[in-house]
């Protein structure tokens, strides 16, 4: 069953710049997809445009039944709540510990306070950081920083997780053991994962699906196993 | 409504939020007791200068003489023709019998003439004390009651009334622009320094609306957090006022220079005027934060 179909859309910035020429593709629920190309390749503004920080020029992009292209500003929140986002530098509160920063999600929803507290603590426990519910993001590590992200992200129990760069900052060992996590992610819940990055080993290592973007068109769609950027 | 359900929850967190960013809430805080200090004064001034002006302007009497010939009949036709007038609030006819009567009771003397005056000869004349609406119009009223029949002379204190009514409107206007110019800072200083505080928690509202807040939730606690920092800042203020104007009218005795110049008494005035100030400063709390936050739901 298909999740987010892109049809013919195109990016054009105010500036003038066209970072995305007729894109169209389909991905289903489930998958785990990465988004490679060089710097400029429009990866970015692709992932962007997924949880509607940026917006199509042309085309259409829908998720889950809502057409995100057509979405105001106002309902952004409902596109919002169906996905989970996940950043290069992580975007903690650094004022609020990790059980806290995850609570927030569900808190600016509204849940009630017990669903939280077992969801949080549920999430948590999935990502490897039950013994560090109190410490807060200036103590942590900075793969740990990122399992909280990564946490918060899937609290809300999204179908679709969108990852940008989110190894960007860590180290080879670390970049490996989130990607851990992010495969159990996908294993174990379900959740349909977009991540764009430029990190080779990740993309060689986990033979997933492989969409390769170059100067702002989609060069290639490699099914999942079928990539190799020795090959390329 | 979710929404209301989370104000109990919001309002918990706005007080957490004032202490978390504390320098920057005292910074808001100061803005606002500053301001509304001023405000305080310019209302007080304001209040008590249109206090003193209507006093004098209701003690403003035309008093019209008529004919000595005029009968009691006639008296009470002119009456009427003059309660028919625009801007005449009243007529009260004060009689030549009533003025023989209050002269002769003054000394011996007076008693002794008057008491051979009869009705007839009585060399007095009736009186008309006439009150006007609008004192600014008293010219022309005037100018009416002068053309009418039997009205031998109108005295009001032609001069120096228009020169009252002239100062006391340029008085009134610059007070009210005061008042309204310093409301309208205090919100515009009270916005800046909001959008102080907001700015450095951008990237939690940009947190919020990635997890899925809607722009109403985003913005509620700020305006919750507007409404704390409005009402916190306005403490002093309404405390300075009340002890201010108490001590103030205790000092001057109620009055300024002379028994003509009475201070408005300080119950219920503080109190009213205190209710005022809490409102000012939680409206512009409210306003400031809600048109502070409202940039970044962009994201």
């Amino acid at each position: 069953m298909e999740l987010i179909r892109v049809i013919n859309v195109e990016k054009q910035y105010k500036n003038g710049v066209t970072a995305l020429y007729n894109l169209n593709l389909t991905i289903k629920k489930g998958e785990f997809v990465f988004v490679i190309g060089a710097s400029g390749s429009g990866k970015s503004t692709l992932v962007k445009m997924m949880y509607r920080e940026e917006r199509p020029t042309k085309g259409q992009i829908i998720i889950g039944g809502i057409n995100v292209a057509k979405l105001r500003n106002g309902k952004v929140y409902k596109l919002r709540r169906k996905l989970g986002v996940v950043f290069q530098d992580y975007k903690l509160l650094p004022k609020l510990n990790v059980y806290e920063n995850v609570a927030f999600a569900l808190e600016c929803i509204g849940m009630h306070k017990s669903e939280i507290r077992t969801r949080v603590l549920k999430v948590l426990k999935l990502v490897g950081l039950k013994e560090k519910v109190k410490s807060y993001p200036d103590q942590l590590s900075g793969g740990e920083q990122q399992r909280v992200a990564i946490a918060r992200a899937i609290v809300n129990d999204p179908k679709l997780l969108i990852c940008d760069e989110p190894t960007g900052n860590l180290d080879p060992i670390t970049s490996m053991e989130i990607m851990g996590v992010l495969d159990a992610v996908n294993k174990k819940l379900g959740t349909t994962i977009i991540m764009a990055t430029h990190d080779r080993d990740i993309v060689n290592k986990m033979k997933k699906r492989v969409l390769l973007l170059d100067n702002g068109q989609l060069k290639n769609d490699y099914m999942e196993g079928a990539f190799n950027y020795e090959s390329v | 409504m979710k929404v209301f359900r989370m104000i109990p929850v919001y309002i918990k967190d706005a007080f957490k939020s004032v202490f978390r960013n504390f320098s920057l809430s005292i910074a808001s805080i100061s803005c606002i007791i500053v301001t509304l200090l001023l405000v305080s004064v310019a209302i007080i001034l304001t209040i008590n200068v249109n206090n003193f002006a209507n006093k004098v302007k209701s003690d403003v009497t035309v008093v019209t003489f008529l004919d000595t010939s005029v009968s009691s009949e006639q008296l009470d036709e002119i009456k009427n023709n003059v309660e028919k007038l625009d801007n005449v609030e009243s007529v009260k006819i004060y009689t030549k019998q009533q003025k023989k009567d209050e002269m002769a009771a003054t000394n011996e003397t007076y008693k002794n003439i008057i008491s051979t005056w009869s009705d007839d000869n009585n060399p007095l004349s009736d009186e008309l004390l006439i009150k006007v609406e609008d004192l600014e119009k008293i010219k022309s009223t005037v100018d009416k009651i002068k053309a009418m029949e039997y009205v031998s002379n109108v005295k009001y204190g032609e001069g120096m009334v228009e020169q009252l009514v002239h100062v006391f409107k340029v008085v009134q206007n610059v007070t009210i622009g005061i008042v309204i110019g310093l409301i309208i800072v205090t919100a515009f200083l009270i916005t800046n320094t909001i959008k102080l505080t907001i700015y450095s928690r951008k990237r939690e509202i940009e947190i919020m609306r990635l997890v899925g807040a809607s722009n109403i939730t985003v913005k509620f606690p700020f305006i919750i957090e507007g409404l704390v920092l409005g009402i916190i800042g306005s403490i002093i203020p309404i405390a300075g006022t009340i002890w201010g104007y108490n001590t103030l009218y205790k000092y001057f005795g109620g009055q300024v220079f002379s028994p003509l110049v009475k201070l408005i008494k300080p119950t219920p005035f503080v109190y009213t005027l205190s209710l005022g100030l809490l409102a000012i400063g939680a409206l512009v709390g409210m306003i400031g934060s809600s048109r502070a936050v409202r940039k970044y739901l962009k994201i």
